[in-house]
């Protein structure tokens, strides 16, 4: 049976930056009309989605160092339709664990040959596809040797604003999932797996790039 | 058979190399009729600001993004609204998304429908530049009022 509402909670104290940052009060509801500004669709204002812009392997001078993966799959409505023409971004840490941002400085190199983020549109069947390199693990300061799983940001658009989806991927099979405050904030278990791909040896290409399917599934349309 | 949702999870802290844009915060153009310029600051329940928000607003045929400062200010070019800006603030933190709107002005009936001591947090402060000031408490005391939508 789909949960109604699989998203974490705002407040979960494991998780040490929600504790000053979770609002107190609830939330309130407002009744949304057909007409309610909510529910247009957002008309992003980037320039267009260039044909590379979804090849994290491809942005520099050189190779990044990793191994070579390719990240695909569906965003669906909850109804499973494709979403058509969707803007997905992505981005994440370099193989050894390093985002390339003034404020990550924990000790493990840059890679000059990776900035570790692309987008790209679905197409007719809703789908994205990136190539990238396997994030590494990192460690963070949430509570004594704390570290997140090796994860990919993905960050979705649909047809109406409420549809605006933030989230993270992981692989399968990770240790670090029982220790992660983030994933585990995630009460009910399958809505937990769905934040996992699938390793799938039909979207590995032979000689070149390890492959994993992951679908998105975002609200319906009101 | 309806799907699952996929889980929300937070933005975490650092997006700045993904998703913010240099015409983010210019959701219109300049000289666009009736354009106002909306800032504020992001302050989290010990009343710090906090940098590493990534805000979003929309209205039909605008968009807009902007990542706060060192400061927690952010900043947008934006059309005048008939009713009100939906503003979606996303952050290290906060393991989804919150909803506000931004009002121009206290007539709105859904305004009439909050509380009256948090009723002000929805409404931005016309500046003597002409520009509205909008500042987003995410906890305690002012806390902005937030959105299930």
């Amino acid at each position: 049976m789909p949960v109604d509402d699989p998203h974490p909670p705002y407040l979960h104290p494991a998780y040490g930056s929600t504790v000053l940052r979770a609002p107190s009060e609830p939330l309130l509801a407002p009744k949304l009309d057909p007409e309610a500004v909510e529910l247009v669709d957002p008309v992003y204002g980037h320039q267009p989605v260039a044909e590379l812009d979804h090849d994290l392997t491809r942005q520099h001078a050189g190779e990044p160092l990793g191994e070579r993966i390719i990240v695909t799959g569906r965003v669906l409505d909850t109804g499973g339709r494709p979403v058509r023409g969707a803007l997905v971004e992505a981005w994440q840490a370099n193989a050894a664990g390093r985002y390339a941002h003034d404020l990550d400085q924990h000790p493990a190199p840059l890679d000059p040959n990776f900035s570790g983020a692309g987008r790209c549109l679905t197409d007719d069947d809703g789908r994205y596809r990136f190539v990238t390199i396997k994030p590494g693990a990192y460690p963070w300061r949430n509570h004594p040797n704390a570290w997140r799983p090796a994860h990919i940001h993905f960050s979705v658009f649909g047809t109406q604003f409420t549809q605006r989806l933030i989230t993270q991927m992981y692989f399968p099979g990770d240790p670090l999932f029982p220790f992660d405050p983030i994933m585990q904030s995630v009460r009910d278990p399958e809505a937990r797996a769905a934040l996992v791909a699938r390793f799938d040896i039909d979207t590995t290409v032979p000689e070149w790039a390890l492959g994993y399917q992951w679908d998105i599934v975002i609200r319906g349309e009101a | 058979m309806a799907l699952t949702v996929t889980p929300s999870q937070t933005i975490g802290p650092f997006f700045a190399h993904a998703l913010p844009y240099a015409e983010g915060p210019y959701a219109v153009p300049a000289g666009h009729p009736g354009a106002i310029e909306l800032r504020g600051t992001v302050y989290d329940g010990a009343g710090a600001p906090v940098p590493d928000a990534l805000l979003e607003i929309c209205l039909p045929g605008v968009f807009g993004r902007c990542a706060t400062d060192a400061a927690g200010g952010y900043h947008f070019r934006t059309a005048r609204p008939d009713s009100y800006i939906p503003l979606l603030v996303f952050a290290r933190g906060l393991l989804k998304p919150l909803w506000t709107r931004v009002y121009l002005d206290d007539t709105d009936p859904f305004l009439a429908t909050v509380r009256e001591d948090r009723r002000g947090t929805l409404v931005a402060a016309a500046q003597d530049d002409g520009s509205y000031r909008f500042d987003v408490r995410f906890q305690g005391e002012g806390e902005t009022v937030f959105l299930a939508v």
